[in-house]
């Protein structure tokens, strides 16, 4: 251990609920994309699922919202260090759209993109079993623009680059592609509680 | 139903830059060698990094004390300083109210204490100073784009580089006396008579597209999120390409 000298540290709070090297954010919810939040109207969003699925498809904005409403309330954990507790997203489960597509036997990772050309590669197992949702509210209102609004990925037990805003579509692959942060050095799939911020954690 | 998207804009992120993965995982003591004031609210730190690999200009890097107790805090702080193979880095960190990190930089630190710190981290913020860049910051999101100005000077670099940068007023401009004719200073409080106060605007950024090199700026943006937003939206309305347009947000 590599004490720093005269540093002593916000008081200690045990809070089983914040993974390690993490802080509470508590009312905050900093912004951190690297590119220019896109001018995207619902009208104007659609979100496709394609590759290695039965039935490639692409919802529109109506389309998706006639989908099985869920939501989820929980956490997040940003690998610049804050977590957020007690959020609520509202949207439709991934599974709902996969269900649609039927992804094949092969596939084993997926690659989400954004509206802007922003990607992040995810297994897909991650994807599935009621782990990630597409989402258009937060805290009951519409999900604002800078927080990925019309419409978002929402994969909340991994660190939330992973949750790509302006979401686009995925796409179902036998292997792992990496996306925009993972090619610029992070990990290749971000669990917050292994601490896997950086590529070689 | 369509079965086909067309992405609206596009995000083509030219110039991605290879990150050493075994340099960036790996923690190292860095030795506080000098501190100095630069504005009311900023001073910078330097530190000696001995087997510091290098930077890019732009890039950040991660920063962690550890208490007694083992309790750590980390941070994720941009460098300031040029790449420059001394085996030291420099950081500018403000002073922020209740700031662990920050309030232990200002009140404690002094040199020859010890901190830790892994990096250099992200390829994407970052200059190697192959391409014209235009650069906007605001307060200490100045930071990233020094290292950047530091970079073109030491190497004497001709390819063309501007910068806007915003403070609240001259004393509160970091780096004032190292600033030179590529920036032109915005200052939103108060400013030396017969300068303009206000923020940053169309007036400011169109100039500088209107004397926009032949293939472009690449822009760099860095500020907290109005901040970005707001320059963003200057830059993409006086006609610079969304997709060309690289954005760090203080968070």
């Amino acid at each position: 251990m590599n004490v720093t000298r005269g540093f002593s540290g916000r008081p200690r709070v045990h809070n089983p609920g914040l993974p390690p090297g993490q802080y509470d954010a508590r009312d905050d919810w900093p912004v951190l994309s690297a590119e220019v939040t896109p001018d995207l109207a619902p009208a104007d969003w659609s979100f496709r699922i394609d590759g290695l699925v039965e039935h490639p498809h692409t919802w529109d904005w109506d389309a998706s919202h006639a989908l099985p409403a869920a939501a989820y309330e929980g956490d997040i954990h940003c690998v610049t260090g804050w977590s957020k507790f007690g959020v609520r997203f509202g949207g439709v489960s991934l599974d709902a759209f996969f269900s649609v597509v039927r992804p094949l036997a092969s596939a084993t990772h997926a690659v989400a993109r954004s509206h802007t050309g922003y990607t992040a590669n995810l297994p897909l197992s991650d994807l599935t079993g009621g782990r990630a949702w597409i989402v258009w509210e937060y805290g009951g209102a519409p999900l604002p623009p800078e927080h990925g609004g019309p419409a978002r990925l929402v994969v909340p037990h991994l660190y939330f680059w992973k949750s790509a805003k302006w979401i686009a579509g995925l796409t179902l692959l036998d292997h792992d592609e990496p996306g925009f942060w993972e090619r610029n050095g992070y990990h290749a799939r971000g669990n917050p509680w292994q601490e896997q911020r950086y590529s070689g954690d | 139903m369509t079965e086909t998207t067309t992405p609206p804009t596009g995000f083509a992120v030219p110039g991605r830059i290879a990150v050493d993965a075994q340099t960036a995982a790996a923690w190292q003591t860095a030795t506080l060698t000098e501190i100095r004031r630069e504005t009311p609210r900023a001073a910078t730190f330097r530190l000696a990094v001995p087997r510091w690999a290098g930077h890019l200009p732009g890039q950040h890097l991660m920063l962690r004390l550890t208490a007694p107790d083992g309790y750590v805090a980390q941070r994720h702080y941009s460098i300031a300083s040029a790449p420059d193979d001394s085996g030291h880095i420099e950081l500018t960190l403000d002073r922020v109210p209740d700031g662990e990190v920050s309030g232990w930089f200002h009140a404690v630190a002094r040199p020859g204490d010890t901190i830790e710190v892994r990096g250099p981290l992200s390829g994407f913020f970052a200059w190697p100073g192959d391409r014209p860049a235009l650069l906007l910051g605001a307060g200490s999101g100045v930071v990233p784009l020094m290292s950047m100005i530091r970079h073109h000077r030491a190497r004497g670099l001709t390819v063309p580089l501007r910068m806007l940068v915003s403070a609240r007023s001259p004393e509160e401009l970091i780096y004032a006396a190292e600033l030179g004719a590529e920036t032109t200073p915005v200052f939103t409080r108060s400013a030396p008579l017969g300068v303009p106060v206000g923020r940053m605007t169309a007036a400011h950024v169109a100039p500088l597209l209107a004397e926009q090199p032949a293939h472009g700026w690449e822009a760099y943006v860095c500020g907290t999120n109005a901040f970005a937003e707001h320059a963003s939206r200057l830059l993409v309305a006086a006609g610079q390409p969304p997709e060309r347009i690289r954005i760090e947000r203080f968070g």
